[in-house]
């Protein structure tokens, strides 16, 4: 088994130093770090079988295709779907919303129609639709989070009207960092007829996740939060939705044949996936996912994420000063990631400092601002755990937290 | 009172005697802490600086053909650089601010120092002082 030094050793930025101080990275939720696995697989892609997909017949073409058709096959396992025909590739989990939004919509929204989206959602699944609704005057109702942040089928069956062609939830909140009971979300959707589109974009970071357990009807994730190549997502959308789903952009090898008169599109997933795709970062989520498993089969880390989760909600809870969002007081709905307030110390200053101390952490609105005016505040400082993290960078980021309110108030 | 230049000096040698980016950060925020109350009336949207990360507002007024400013914000390392800024420009003419580089800003890191995201904000500040000046030509 290996150790976390073992781990780390894996990931070379972790080793650097960020102004004289050593680089302590907690910002995981907004980008993770990519292990040598990852940009080892990048590197010998673009060395050694670099060449566009699905067009050339010689062999770096069919070597750069069947690298991308396996990652493709190896995704579908990974979130046991059922057929790779219903895994798209796209540039990121934002991408994958927006091919929804706009294609789903054209086929299945009209006017006076209604689309549901969460009041934790992220901004990348908020616009979109709301875009789609101004295209199709639908409207966009928004389900309210419960007093501790969480989504409650109950509060969504009242929602769903008639009218609701679509719901659009996260999984897990980047704000929030609990987990959403999405499996029973989706019952109570799916009772009522109503499909369901699930952000997975944090989910699938901190959780297995089996889609046809969930038995959503699109799942939604990015490649960079997962370890893999920055500019690589996934769009899962079961097979009767997608083929009934009109392309979002056209293209080369998104067609069966096109003459001026009429172009007949192919089937998914080359339908969704017009142009030169990502084929050099495509397949580092491979390894990325091979990471993603191990470090989920590893009763070391297990152990470690543990004792900072403990430590981290034993520590913002006990600090009067600090207010944590985000806490149903269960440890079983949080995922290590912690968004906290400061009376009287703004998160800027807070990040600004802690910037200096050499630990990297989020500050803001976060790309939710619905939700920031929901909790009635400006923003919040983010705090966000990989395998990689120690309990000892836990600490360290609680002591120089302390010394950064002590140099504010 | 000081000239622009001797004031801009000033705080150039007041930064110098800081090596560690903390202690100028604590510099800053003592400033930011000391500076004169902000009217809350003031605190308008046309007076909101856009740009910056955090909310920063900036007023002017006009005395004897001279330009003073009063700003606030609510994140209080931003309020000691706008604090700076302020100080080091209010009490020059309008003529004296537009003909400025500003270049004392880089002299004294803190560009390089302030995230592109906050260096922006740092940029919204400097180019709506030197609006504020062009007005009043």
């Amino acid at each position: 088994m290996q150790s976390i030094k073992e781990i780390r050793e894996q990931f070379p930025i972790l080793g650097t130093s960020v102004n004289g101080k050593p680089l302590v990275y907690l910002d995981n939720a907004a980008s993770a770090q990519r292990p040598q696995s990852v940009t080892g697989k990048w590197l010998s892609l673009v060395e050694e079988a670099n060449a566009n997909i699905h067009r050339g017949l010689h062999r770096l073409s069919n070597e750069a295709t069947r690298e991308y058709e396996d990652t493709r096959e190896a995704v579908r396992a990974f979130i046991n779907a059922e057929s790779a025909r219903e895994i798209i590739f796209t540039s990121g989990a934002t991408a994958s919303v927006n091919l929804v939004a706009f294609s789903f919509g054209e086929a299945f929204v009209r006017e006076g129609d209604e689309v549901i989206v969460s009041a934790s959602e992220h901004h990348s699944n908020i616009v979109p639709w709301q875009m789609m609704c101004l295209r199709r005057r639908a409207s966009l109702k928004v389900l309210d989070i419960d007093k501790n942040g969480l989504l409650q089928p109950e509060a969504l069956g009242k929602l769903i009207s008639q009218k609701t062609k679509i719901i659009a939830i996260s999984q897990c909140s980047n704000v929030l960092g609990l987990k959403n009971d999405i499996k029973s979300l989706v019952q109570t959707a799916h009772k009522k007829g109503v499909p369901v589109l699930v952000d997975g974009a944090q989910g699938i970071v901190h959780s297995a996740v089996d889609v046809r357990d969930l038995d959503c009807d699109f799942y939604v994730f990015s490649g960079h939060k997962m370890y893999a190549a920055t500019g690589t997502g996934v769009l899962y959308g079961k097979l009767k939705w997608l083929q009934e789903m009109p392309p979002y952009m056209g293209g080369g090898e998104m067609i069966q044949s096109v003459s001026f008169e009429n172009t007949v599109y192919a089937q998914s997933p080359a339908k969704f996936e017009a142009g030169t795709q990502n084929f050099n970062s495509v397949p580092t989520l491979v390894p990325a996912m091979e990471f993603l498993r191990s470090a989920r089969e590893s009763a070391l880390v297990e152990r470690e994420q543990e004792s900072i989760v403990e430590f981290m909600l034993e520590q913002l809870r006990a600090d009067c000063r600090i207010r944590l969002y985000g806490d149903t007081g269960r440890r079983e709905d949080k995922i290590p990631l912690f968004s906290i307030a400061v009376d009287g110390a703004h998160h800027e200053d807070l990040a600004l400092i802690l910037d200096k101390m050499g630990i990297a952490t989020r500050s803001g609105q976060m790309c939710a601002e619905p939700l920031m005016d929901r909790l009635g505040v400006t923003g919040l400082l983010r705090i966000s755990f990989a395998p990689y993290n120690t309990l000892e960078e836990a600490e360290y980021f609680i002591k120089s937290l302390r010394r950064a309110i002590e140099m504010l108030i | 009172m000081m000239s622009l230049e001797e004031r801009k000096a000033a705080v150039v040698e007041e930064f110098s005697m800081y090596d560690e980016w903390l202690d100028k950060y604590e510099y800053l925020i003592e400033l930011g802490k000391s500076l004169e109350e902000f009217p809350e009336s003031e605190k308008t949207e046309d007076n909101l600086i856009k740009g910056c990360q955090s909310r920063v507002w900036l007023s002017s007024t006009v005395e004897d053909g001279k330009l003073f400013f009063r700003a606030d914000s609510d994140a209080i390392i931003t309020k000691g650089i706008i604090s700076l800024l302020t100080g080091v420009y209010s009490g020059a003419t309008p003529a004296e601010i537009s003909a400025d580089d500003f270049g004392f800003v880089e002299e004294i890191g803190l560009k390089e120092n302030l995230s592109p995201t906050r260096a922006g904000g740092l940029a919204a500040m400097i180019e709506t002082i030197k609006k504020t000046a062009r007005e009043n030509l």
